[in-house]
């Protein structure tokens, strides 16, 4: 199981072409959530195997369950990594996705979430769902570090199936939390803000 | 001195054995040639010796007080002598392992796949792209150094004779040079088409087909200055190739520091003037001369070549700089954290492998 997804993080750091680079912020084994813009679905891969392997045992992506439950390669990837599938079509008022996120973290662990929504094409991120809001509002002890990730829509673009081995980055950010009565909009726009800055860095 | 190895016993296995014809083909016609004779072993360690004193200089002078020495000068220098360290070390070492040019084939194609990758990292394709970077990466380099790697020798496939030694020339300059406009114009997106396309095809043609032309060096059949079959291992001409383009850059920069005025194009590379040019040349062209005793070339012959190669190296670094300044960046390698990419370090070796090839191709061998 190890050496599976040490392989595993091997090889997508060599197809992306990967570097690592931690901004005012340190690989820690304390509770987060990682936040990124979100332009393929080598992003999770990427995000997952960048992270130093006692930190990544304790992180868990959050991802489409309708994308990574088809198929038997799909299935298998999200099973390495240990993701929290999310129905996207089915999102009930009492088994919402926040609840079942911060149920199933306990304790000890964090996630990587990718609060655009969706895959985006665009060159300027999108506006921030709400999720990453209520998901602090409701665990605020949490640290949010945000993740910036570069040219990997350039390695797979959407609708395409094989990479091409363009170098990429990871940028991970200073964490940020939800100040104390923060309205949502507010919240929201200084957590899209900080990852849009370390495009810059 | 070209001697074949017996392969008898091997072919009769494999044709007993109901293989595919290829495998067959190549160990039946694959003429192994001594690469690294005695010459080329000593250049070898004369050049490792130097580079571990270089080294050891550099590590000295890195401990020294920051007002004694100039510390970015240092670790420019030290990284540099690091990689080539590493690159002789695997250079020797694959032609140690045996007298096969294909380790060090495989090693040129690694460094052509990575500096592609930084090339067309700062090119900025768009999506439409995906499917032509897919086949430039995925099937004209490999298929490339495949070529090189096949050689100068006919190979039967079919029922016809091919000689992948005279396809290589042309496949990149031709069939890729096509293909890739077509391919694009395939996915629809006409947004700086030509511009595009044209980068694609610089980055393929300087980082893959140019350099694969080192190699290619390997599988030459050298004629000596007399006409004579020239007896000596072809690893001395790339090391006499490698090291007169290497050097001449060392040179170039010595002699800017020393006498450095004119600059030749200060929007293009600030480091590069008319006194390093013509201080490179002339030093590198001494430094050829003294090692002509590797190659099948008399000291005025290698003196032209090592004159050539500088030019070449110096005309690959400043067209390099030239890129990478429209591209708005300080070093190939920027994405890959301040590191100076494999791009850097090959670019003069780069320009100067196709006309060195070429060159000695036309004078000193019978293949014209």
């Amino acid at each position: 199981m190890r050496i599976t997804t040490a392989t595993l993080a091997l090889l997508a750091k060599l197809i992306s072409g990967a570097t690592v680079r931690w901004v005012d912020c340190q690989p820690d084994t304390c509770q987060r959530v990682y936040f990124a813009n979100h332009t393929s679905h080598l992003d999770v891969l990427l995000i997952w195997s960048s992270l130093p392997a006692d930190v990544r045992q304790l992180t868990r992506p959050v991802a489409a369950q309708d994308y990574w439950e088809s198929g038997i390669i799909r299935r298998f990837l999200a099973k390495q990594f240990n993701a929290l599938l999310i129905d996207r079509r089915e999102i009930k008022v009492h088994q919402s996705p926040i609840d079942l996120m911060i149920r199933e973290i306990g304790n000890t662990d964090s996630l990587i979430v990718f609060p655009e929504g969706g895959r985006n094409t665009d060159p300027e991120m999108k506006e921030f769902k709400s999720g990453l809001y209520y998901l602090s509002k409701k665990r605020p002890d949490l640290e949010l570090v945000p993740v910036y990730i570069e040219n990997l829509n350039r390695v797979l673009p959407r609708g395409e199936f094989l990479p091409v081995p363009l170098l990429s980055s990871v940028k991970f950010g200073p964490p940020i939390w939800l100040e104390t009565k923060e309205p949502k909009t507010h919240f929201l726009t200084r957590a899209r803000e900080a990852v849009r800055s370390l495009k810059d860095v | 001195m070209t001697t074949l190895i017996d392969l008898v016993n091997v072919t009769d296995w494999l044709n007993a054995t109901d293989w595919p014809g290829a495998t067959t083909w190549l160990l039946a016609n694959a003429a192994v040639a001594v690469l690294l004779d005695r010459p080329a072993m000593v250049l070898l360690i004369v050049v490792l010796v130097l580079l571990l004193m270089a080294w050891g200089m550099g590590n000295y002078l890195k401990k020294r007080p920051e007002a004694d020495v100039n510390m970015a000068l240092v670790k420019s220098f030290n990284r540099r002598v690091q990689a080539w360290l590493i690159m002789y070390l695997i250079l020797g070492a694959t032609f140690l392992a045996g007298s096969s040019r294909i380790p060090a084939v495989i090693l040129f194609f690694g460094v052509s796949f990575w500096a592609l990758r930084e090339f067309m990292t700062l090119t900025p394709t768009t999506s439409a792209d995906h499917r032509a970077l897919f086949w430039v990466f995925f099937v004209f380099t490999p298929l490339q150094y495949l070529l090189v790697g096949f050689g100068h020798r006919d190979y039967e496939l079919l029922g016809l004779v091919i000689n992948p030694g005279r396809i290589f020339i042309t496949w990149i300059p031709i069939f890729a040079f096509l293909f890739i406009p077509a391919r694009i114009a395939f996915a629809g997106d006409h947004k700086r088409y030509l511009e595009r396309t044209a980068k694609i095809q610089v980055g393929l043609i300087i980082c893959v087909y140019a350099l694969s032309h080192a190699p290619a060096l390997l599988d030459l059949e050298y004629i000596a200055a007399e006409g004579k079959v020239w007896e000596g291992g072809n690893a001395g001409v790339l090391f006499f190739f490698i090291i007169v383009v290497q050097m001449s850059e060392v040179f170039q920069f010595v002699w800017t520091r020393l006498l450095g005025k004119r600059i030749i194009a200060p929007a293009i590379n600030s480091n590069r003037t008319w006194e390093g040019l013509v201080g490179g040349m002339l030093t590198s062209t001494v430094l050829g001369t003294a090692l002509f005793w590797v190659t099948p070339f008399n000291p005025i012959q290698a003196a032209a070549m090592a004159l050539i190669l500088s030019i070449m190296g110096f005309a690959g670094s400043m067209t390099m700089s030239a890129v990478k300044r429209d591209r708005g960046v300080e070093d190939y390698g920027t994405l890959v954290e301040g590191h100076v990419g494999v791009l850097d370090r090959f670019d003069s070796i780069c320009f100067a492998a196709p006309i060195f090839y070429h060159v000695t191709r036309f004078f000193f061998t019978n293949a014209g």
